[in-house]
């Protein structure tokens, strides 16, 4: 009885010694001094969080370096000028925006198409507030872009094509892949540009293509991969997110039984996805991260773009082919080189729907 | 105290409050251990939901999804069903709704809501009569089946979305005006937040759920199925038919919470990559109020403050969001283990004689 009674004791005091060890950090974190006025940034991650090596990642390493350059504090703590909010659910999008609003952040990223509502819905009950979405357009009931709202897009048509150039000369077998996550408007404009860059070099080379519906499934990415491989392609474009992921474990099997396969990344500069066995060709990069310092740059300037339309094609450098060359020729480079001045003089125009690619093909 | 202990029905009581208390140490704990500080982080999920109206607006908009997913489960486990479905029952009741919504957009409000709630229910009511037949009829587990009927529920109104009611952003288009439970009314009196007229629907859910239950004589027979299934057969009752018909009332009830989401929340429906979850936190909703009606608001508000909370405890606090799931995650264990509380109550009582 006694026994018992003493653990009854011993846990008691465990309880209480947390509550009053409780008690102590709250008296030790009462350092709320005033600052002086600072720009403040933020921004909200859709439900990949801000590790998902893609697009979150690489906004919030857009807002790291933005505010490097301008001394500021980034982090998640609540007195950091720059942050991020993450969301686990879709219904958390408009409080987390909200959130930053009512703290007079002066910009507020909403990093993801699939917040296109949220923001457009923020944006207009908060007319003073500043904001700006990645991949989408904000528009108010009459097709007018909002006006507290810059809307970020990319020219991923011109990054694609790039890549296609390399995929048309590198191949040896004159067949080619390409895997797409949704197919959706976005994956299409990737899909047509890689198409008209295979084609401008390598006319008689065949084209697979095949999406794979989902951009969270390695498992469907892989087995789309073996199945454009076992047809003889030699070189797969990947513009599928984590399905893509699949695309490199298929390849880097087949290459372990000694065929000659690549893949090529996109998003992010994908070469190391491909070591060990080196399958990576080159990727097309989209930089998410300029795209967002340039725009908290402008608003920290004072020049917020709010009503535009932002394009960030290779004119920009928003889009591009990654810095990683070691497994491309160097004679490839400089046709790929040739072939960017081309499309930023205007020359030549890349298709981004199925129907321009049919009239760039004729 | 030991009075008390032996009245079970004090006892029902008690245990959620402890396992609520518990799973906030712990959350505590796990904060302090990771350079977070607590008290902080607790203060601004009170401060945010209870001064705030924009959040308590928030909060009492995650509450009616809960609710109605929460008497969907407590409603199946009072016939002794295990109703995991639900979450997929939702889906189809939330595209039901605004599918119906946007098929009849000319109907003026007072027929056209109604309807697609109706509707909702009634999607929901066939995606529980599926598993409830099979487990009536062919004796089929209800947990194997419903798990499999929420992918199929998943994938089934992605497909939809996207070949039929597809707009750009990967959703459906906006509801109109005549469907919708949006208020400006509610939104205003609470800074803009989203809260709508769907609460009322929600608690009047939880009055039919309990009026049902516990003042009808087929609410006597569902419990009795629960509570003994070979007794009722020998009572005279219809075991089979009152298996069916409760997996169809808790598959209506969670196509219903789907409708406030469609109808309520968004005002349409997204392509959904992964689950979203309402479903399931009902069963432990249903868990922490011992599934009765007032039991699963109850339940139903504490974790709709800690969601709304994590939000601000995320921006105020700098603690991350996962922490809300850890302490929601301990409630649930220490709700599992009640009988270790119990065991500990009587030990402490017992002693202190």
């Amino acid at each position: 009885m006694l026994k018992k009674k003493m653990m009854a004791l011993a846990t008691v005091v465990t309880l209480a010694g947390t509550i009053l060890s409780a008690c102590g950090g709250a008296s030790t974190s009462d350092n709320s001094s005033k600052k002086e006025e600072k720009v403040k940034i933020g921004m909200v991650t859709d439900l990949g969080g801000v590790n998902d090596k893609s697009f979150n990642q690489s906004a919030w390493e857009g807002l790291q370096s933005f505010s490097k350059k301008n001394d500021l504090k980034a982090g998640t703590k609540s007195d950091d000028d720059v942050r991020y909010l993450q969301s686990t659910q879709a219904t958390d999008y408009t409080p987390n925006l909200n959130q930053l609003i009512h703290q007079n952040f002066n910009l507020v990223f909403g990093v993801g198409y699939l917040m296109a509502s949220d923001v457009t819905k923020v944006a207009q009950q908060n007319p003073k507030a500043n904001l700006a979405i990645i991949d989408s357009v904000i528009v108010d009931k009459s097709n007018k872009p909002l006006k507290n709202v810059a809307s970020i897009t990319f020219k991923e048509e011109q990054g694609s094509f790039l890549v296609g150039v390399v995929a048309g000369l590198t191949t040896k077998t004159n067949k080619i892949g390409f895997v797409g996550g949704i197919n959706s408007e976005l994956i299409k404009k990737f899909e047509n540009g890689f198409k008209a860059g295979v084609k401008s070099v390598n006319p008689k080379a065949e084209i697979y293509s095949q999406y794979a519906g989902a951009f969270d499934a390695p498992d469907k990415g892989q087995a789309i991969a073996a199945t454009m491989y076992g047809k003889g392609a030699d070189i797969i474009y990947q513009a599928a997110g984590a399905t893509g992921n699949g695309v490199f474990t298929e390849a880097k099997s087949e290459k372990k039984h000694g065929k000659k396969v690549w893949v090529i990344g996109v998003d992010r500069d994908q070469y190391e996805e491909g070591l060990p066995e080196n399958v990576t060709l080159t990727s097309m990069v989209k930089r998410v991260d300029k795209a967002v310092n340039d725009v908290s740059q402008q608003t920290k300037d004072g020049h917020f773009p709010g009503g535009q339309i932002l394009s960030f094609g290779l004119k920009e450098d928003g889009v591009g082919i990654a810095p990683s060359k070691q497994n491309v020729s160097k004679d490839i480079i400089n046709q790929v080189n040739d072939y960017k001045k081309k499309i930023i003089n205007g020359s030549i125009k890349v298709p981004t729907t199925d129907k321009e690619f049919k009239a760039f093909k004729s | 105290m030991t009075k008390i202990l032996k009245n079970v029905h004090w006892f029902n009581i008690i245990v959620p409050i402890i396992a609520v208390i518990l799973g906030l140490l712990v959350g505590a704990i796990i904060m302090l251990l990771t350079g977070y500080n607590p008290i902080l982080a607790y203060q601004s999920i009170l401060e945010s939901v209870f001064l705030q109206p924009y959040y308590t607006g928030e909060t009492i908009r995650a509450i009616i999804p809960l609710i109605l997913t929460g008497l969907a489960v407590a409603f199946a486990f009072r016939t002794g069903l295990f109703n995991i479905g639900v979450e997929g029952q939702l889906l189809v009741g939330w595209f039901a709704a605004v599918a119906v919504s946007l098929m009849f957009s000319g109907l003026p409000k007072l027929i056209l809501l109604p309807l697609a709630i109706i509707v909702s229910a009634l999607a929901g009511g066939l995606w529980g009569f599926i598993p409830g037949l099979l487990k009536a009829r062919l004796k089929v587990h209800e947990v194997i089946i419903t798990i499999m009927m929420n992918y199929i529920a998943l994938y089934t109104t992605n497909y939809l979305i996207k070949h039929f009611l597809y707009a750009e952003g990967e959703k459906t288009p906006n509801i109109p005006e005549a469907a919708s439970l949006a208020s400006t009314f509610l939104s205003n009196l609470t800074q803009g937040s989203r809260l709508h007229w769907g609460i009322i629907v929600a608690l009047l859910a939880a009055l039919i759920v309990w009026f049902l239950l516990w003042r009808t004589t087929k609410g006597y027979e569902l419990r009795a199925v629960g509570y003994n299934p070979h007794a009722s057969r020998y009572a005279g009752m219809n075991v089979k038919n009152n298996i069916v018909l409760s997996m169809v009332i808790s598959g209506a009830l969670a196509g219903v919470a789907g409708s406030m989401e469609g109808l309520g929340t968004y005002q349409y429906m997204m392509i959904n990559s992964t689950f979203i979850g309402i479903g399931f936190n009902g069963i432990a909703v249903a868990l922490l109020g011992m599934n009765t009606s007032i039991g699963v608001i109850i339940g139903a508000a504490l974790f709709a403050i800690l969601q709304t909370g994590s939000i601000t405890m995320q921006s105020t606090a700098g603690v991350p969001t996962e922490i809300v799931s850890i302490i929601i995650a301990v409630i649930i264990f220490f709700i599992g283990s009640s009988y270790i509380i119990r065991w500990c109550l009587l030990r402490v009582t017992k002693g202190g004689k």
